[in-house]
């Protein structure tokens, strides 16, 4: 029999419709891979004996209108899964089993699907190459030395290599996208509110968003239907009705105007990414879509002011570690003050410390204004660019990231040189808008690079379709070599 | 400006992390360098500017001040590193 997991999650979800697969029989499958991938590093917690119950489950009473009929799902370990270990790739976190599910799984769980288990990330979300996490770095399916991107890392190599037929992750400032890019995949951040943030170990919350990531646009719409949706429990969540993204995909898109910012090159980009971006114009072009220069002349400003505002987020949000309730505590300190300080200092990795100093800085009496209240200010022009834009134009087309997949412990000792790597990622998590890296070619050494699609707030539809339209003349296609099996 | 070891050390002690004196060296230099070029932002005039509080164009919703959950007590004390019956134990804090 052909290998029933190396097809798109839409083919899948035929294949166990059409009673080609079974649900136990794919679940199976799907835990091979994953037991021969053990190299990848993927994985923090399997749950391979609780989806073999729920596949059988399934199997005896099949309900095939779900939208994720029967399907095995690993999710990013910053997920919390009940009475199912969520680390958030942290020591802190490393016994923690939590009595509730996040909003985004449980949807996910209510249209079908069940958990395979959690994936490796960088601590806290805070990376961009998952070399910070507590459990180890995790490899790119693509390369033995090359990083999967990050935040969601483990969740980009578990699915190039076929350990999960789709995933999720959360993105900051390009944790899905940038590591989407990075193996071959397609990634979206869905608009600020659109999924609900219950449940999710925060990072920095007003930025802080979950997104599917996929083989295929297809399996992009179908994931997003199927996890997004209005929450009570979170207060920042938009109540809209729910659209039906995978029927409404769509691959017209002549007359659609794609705006093309000016902004988005950085010195020594490599030459491969521009031709890429030529190539994408092209395409979408052809396609009918007319091509509009554009501005947005507060780009270069976008990832100083992440680095003031998502620390600042995060100090306050990381505040709750402290070994009293929940977690890891030291066994050093003689009184409560130096237990939270042992407790935090052997529970936080350095990425993580770094952060909490940085925001802890910024918000401290005296420093406020000069930091955060002028980065608030600039996040306001920041977005006015995307705003003013927006008038004149439906989308807007850029590269993902200004380089492929970087070899491990490239840029670990210098954090500046890592932060860049978001340089075309952070502006729209800062503005709140929707964005999709949809993997579009290779460079020299043949390793996958992105572009990434931005659109206004709430029109996911509309990018999904560009995204859909591109991806059928794109040609690109990911081939990945099981090298570790 | 600039950020010398005695303010770290400061900051470490506001944000509850105790820090190795072996590795404030280090961290003076990487904080310094994101600090360098996170001032960038002071090319900017944003005298006229209005702080970004929100992105959404929405207002927090009220609800009704109903209880909807409780009676959960070993549920939350369930993952306490050190728990007594119905309380969570820390190191003592008063004579």
């Amino acid at each position: 029999m052909a290998d029933i997991t190396n097809q798109s999650l839409n083919k899948i979800i035929e294949n166990v419709k059409t009673k080609k697969v079974s649900s136990t029989e794919l679940t199976k499958a799907y835990i091979k891979n994953i037991e021969s991938a053990k190299k990848l590093n993927a994985f923090v917690t399997t749950t391979f004996d609780q989806a073999l119950d729920k596949a059988k489950q399934f199997d005896n009473k099949p309900n095939f209108d779900q939208l994720l009929p029967g399907i095995p799902l690993a999710v990013k370990d910053l997920f919390c899964t009940e009475n199912t270990k969520t680390t958030a790739g942290s020591n802190i976190l490393n016994n923690f089993i939590p009595s509730y599910e996040s909003t985004v799984t449980k949807n996910l769980w209510n249209n079908g699907s069940f958990l395979l288990g959690k994936l490796n990330c960088d601590e806290f979300a805070m990376g961009s190459s998952n070399e910070t996490s507590h459990y180890g770095n995790v490899i790119n399916p693509v390369g033995d030395q090359l990083v999967p991107g990050g935040s969601s890392g483990g969740s980009s190599s578990a699915l190039a290599a076929d350990l999960t037929p789709a995933t999720i992750g959360t993105d900051t400032g390009g944790s899905i996208r940038q590591p989407a890019s990075f193996t071959g995949t397609v990634g979206l951040k869905p608009t600020y509110g659109l999924c609900s943030r219950w449940g999710i170990v925060a990072f920095a919350s007003s930025l802080d968003q979950a997104g599917p990531m996929t083989k295929t646009i297809k399996d992009c719409a179908i994931m997003l239907e199927s996890m997004s949706g209005f929450d009570e429990k979170d207060s920042t969540s938009i109540n809209k009705k729910k659209e039906q993204y995978s029927k409404n995909l769509k691959d017209n898109i002549k007359g659609l105007k794609i705006g093309i910012p000016k902004e988005y090159r950085v010195d020594n980009m490599p030459i491969e990414v521009d031709e890429l971006w030529e190539k994408g114009k092209k395409i979408l072009k052809d396609l009918g879509a007319q091509l509009i220069d554009i501005s947005l002349p507060h780009t270069k400003y976008a990832l100083p002011t992440y680095y003031i505002v998502a620390p600042a987020e995060a100090s306050s949000n990381l505040a709750r570690y402290d070994g009293v309730r929940y977690g890891y505590r030291s066994n050093q300190g003689k009184d409560l003050i130096e237990m939270y300080e042992k407790t935090r200092s052997e529970g936080f990795g350095d990425e993580v410390k770094r952060r909490i100093l940085i925001g802890t800085y910024v918000l401290s009496s005296g420093y406020y204004d000069a930091y955060y209240l002028k980065a608030q200010k600039v996040r306001q022009l920041i977005k006015k660019d995307f705003d003013d834009s927006f008038k004149k134009i439906d989308a807007i087309l850029t590269p993902s990231t200004p380089s492929s997949a970087f070899k491990i412990g490239e840029k670990t000792n210098d954090p500046v040189s890592m932060y860049l790597n978001d340089i075309f990622t952070v502006p729209v998590n800062l503005a709140g808008l929707p964005a999709l890296s949809i993997p579009a070619g290779v460079d020299k050494q043949g390793h996958p690079l992105g572009l990434q699609l931005i659109g206004k707030a709430l029109d996911e539809q509309k990018i999904l379709n560009i995204g859909y339209a591109f991806e059928k003349n794109c040609g690109f296609k990911n081939e990945i070599k099981k090298w570790w099996s | 400006m600039s950020l010398d070891k005695e303010k770290i050390k400061h900051v470490a002690k506001l944000a509850r992390i105790s820090v190795d004196e072996a590795k404030v060296e280090s961290l003076t230099k990487d904080l310094n360098s994101i600090f360098k070029f996170i001032e960038q932002l002071n090319e900017l005039n944003t005298d006229k500017v209005e702080p970004l509080t929100s992105i959404l164009n929405q207002s927090l919703r009220s609800r009704k001040d109903e209880i909807s959950d409780g009676k959960i007590r070993d549920k939350i004390l369930k993952n306490s590193p050190k728990e007594n019956e119905e309380f969570f134990v820390v190191p003592k804090v008063v004579e």
